[in-house]
């Protein structure tokens, strides 16, 4: 029976990068995926490509490509990842210059288009899907909007014979989906197939999340290995069902607990998990221990998909000023709250304008504020003031404000620290699958 | 006892709302976290924190429940002012909640 394997190679933009040479060389894969987008990155990324036409990929791209091209087309692993955040294209060419740079050949590079819908969002009548409000209110802040495609325009540049596939925004799980859909020729409306497809890329796209990582809790959940954490494995079969495992001697542990934990993680109801491919249903999944380090995952169901695609939009929202400094030994706790009873007041006497504004004791209640925290004494406390502002800089004077402590507040202010930033926000709105169309460029050498 | 003797918990993040899941260690001990860890009693616990309704979804198939609660996160990941701007570090905080003994 045919089978392929699916590693996961990296969880987020920031990851690891080892981890994925370890499962290129050792893991016996068919593909190489890499999840590197979160919400924010595609709109600092369009910001960029602005900028510089060349630019708007992943900052990570050439480290990890440098990593692991090489031994990808060494050992036929084909590589699929949404690295090109707001310029797929720009990231094939990086990707071409870099195969290159290692000599090699007999390669086919695919970047997908077509995720970027600010002009439809633009010019159209949508609704924010956070607040109900008209998105004309943000029209002339926004500075990204990206649909979130399917798996179809993967598994076409697969058909084409493509080794690498990089796109912009694309739904996480697409990133695995499409090349189950590929090798084993499922229909794109064979929802329960596809709803299992679904669970084998929502479990794998977090990469160290299912292997051990995000779940350590020494006495109740202790993971060995987290230094040397290995990524994630999908050895999938014919009717969608599929085992996660490791390379055998990496960090970390492939338990029942921690497919558990890692299914529930970011749905919502269980029963309609809303992809661009699939409603996929969570509700009659069976996870079963088959070995060590061996998980077997089945039961994943799905319903037709909706007429509309999620897009993720970015806008200026606001400023955020920021300052933090350090108290310690007895009375840490009332010199904290002191220096920032000091902050407030002189927010106020200085006329800061400020829209928004919170003040912390980091290391008594600044996680989940007074009734969850109540009842300790710290050694050290931290106070921290944020505010959000209307431009940079009132946003700096907030910082500035808690500086000054350390010659005008409580004794023994220590390690004052401060920031002022820009921040571009993200919403969401349904966009028409209709007006949603993407296009393949190849880069072969 | 605390639910962290019987239940192990993850906290996820879409925009504004914050996801947690209860799952118990042993399948048998679901039907206590089914009985004793309601919406209302999550809504409570972190009233200081989420502003929104708290909705609970039954996963029986694996022993967990799942813990939708809206406006949790003082604007979601891209926003907030908070530390934990992902809520991370809620799961944590709901295993100290106490249900009965068995």
């Amino acid at each position: 029976m045919k089978k392929i394997l699916i590693g996961s190679g990296a969880g987020y933009s920031g990851d690891r990068i080892e981890p994925a040479v370890e499962l290129a060389e050792k893991g016996n894969i068919n593909y190489l995926v890499f999840e590197c987008l979160a919400e924010r990155t595609i709109a600092i990324a369009q910001q960029a490509k602005l900028k510089d036409p060349n630019a708007g990929y992943d900052a990570l791209l050439v480290d990890r490509f440098k990593a692991v091209l090489g031994i990808c087309h060494r050992n036929k692993i084909k590589i699929i990842t949404n690295m090109g955040a707001a310029n797929a294209v720009a990231g094939a060419k990086k990707i071409r210059e870099i195969a290159e740079e290692l000599g090699l050949s007999g390669l086919k590079i695919a970047a997908v288009s077509g995720d970027d819908v600010l002009n439809v969002v633009r010019d159209g009548d949508y609704a924010i899907m956070e607040t109900g409000e008209p998105l004309a209110t943000i029209k002339d802040q926004l500075v990204s909007a990206n649909a979130y495609l399917g798996a179809e325009p993967i598994v076409e540049a697969l058909q084409n014979g493509a080794d690498v596939v990089i796109t912009g925004r694309v739904s996480d799980p697409a990133l695995f989906m499409a090349p189950a859909i590929y090798e084993f020729g499922w229909s794109m409306d064979d929802w329960n197939t596809l709803g299992q497809a679904t669970l084998l890329g929502h479990l794998l796209e977090c990469a160290g999340q299912i292997t051990g990582g995000y779940f350590a809790d020494p006495g109740y959940k202790d993971v060995a290995g987290l230094a040397r954490l290995g990524f994630p494995i999908a050895e999938v079969q014919e009717d969608g069902s599929f085992v996660v495992t490791k390379v055998p001697g990496s960090g970390g542990q492939v338990k029942l607990a921690n497919c558990q934990e890692q299914m529930v993680y970011e749905i919502h109801d269980p029963k309609a998990y809303i992809t661009p491919n699939v409603v996929a249903d969570f509700s009659a999944v069976q996870m079963t221990e088959v070995g060590k380090d061996r998980v077997l995952i089945s039961g994943g169901k799905g319903a037709p998909k909706t007429d509309f695609l999620k897009a993720s939009i970015g806008y200026k929202d606001s400023f955020i000023g920021e300052g933090q400094i350090s108290y310690a030994g007895p009375g840490a706790a009332a010199r904290g709250q002191l220096a920032l009873d000091i902050v407030a007041e002189r927010l106020k006497l200085m006329g800061v304008d400020y829209q928004e504004i919170r003040f912390d004791l980091i290391g008594v209640n600044a996680l989940h504020g007074p009734k969850l925290s109540a009842g300790h004494e710290p050694y050290e406390v931290r106070a921290r003031v944020g505010g959000r502002t209307k431009n940079m800089r009132e946003a700096v004077r907030i910082g500035n404000e808690v500086e000054t402590l350390y010659t005008n507040g409580p004794a023994g202010g220590a390690g004052a620290w401060k920031s002022a930033r820009e921040v571009v926000a993200m919403v969401s709105a349904l966009v028409p699958r209709s007006l949603v169309s993407y296009s393949i460029q190849y880069e072969v050498l | 006892m605390k639910l962290r003797e019987i239940a192990h918990s993850r906290t996820g993040d879409k925009g504004n709302i914050s996801n947690i899941s209860v799952i118990a260690y042993k399948p048998e001990e679901y039907s206590l976290l089914e009985k004793y860890v309601t919406a209302e009693r999550v809504k409570e616990f972190f009233s200081d924190i989420v502003k929104g309704e708290v909705v609970r979804y039954t996963m029986p198939n694996i022993g967990a429940l799942n813990f939708v609660m809206y406006n949790a996160l003082g604007g979601g990941v891209t926003r907030t002012l908070a530390l934990d701007i992902h809520g991370k570090s809620l799961s944590s905080s709901l295993m100290n909640m106490e249900i009965p003994d068995k």
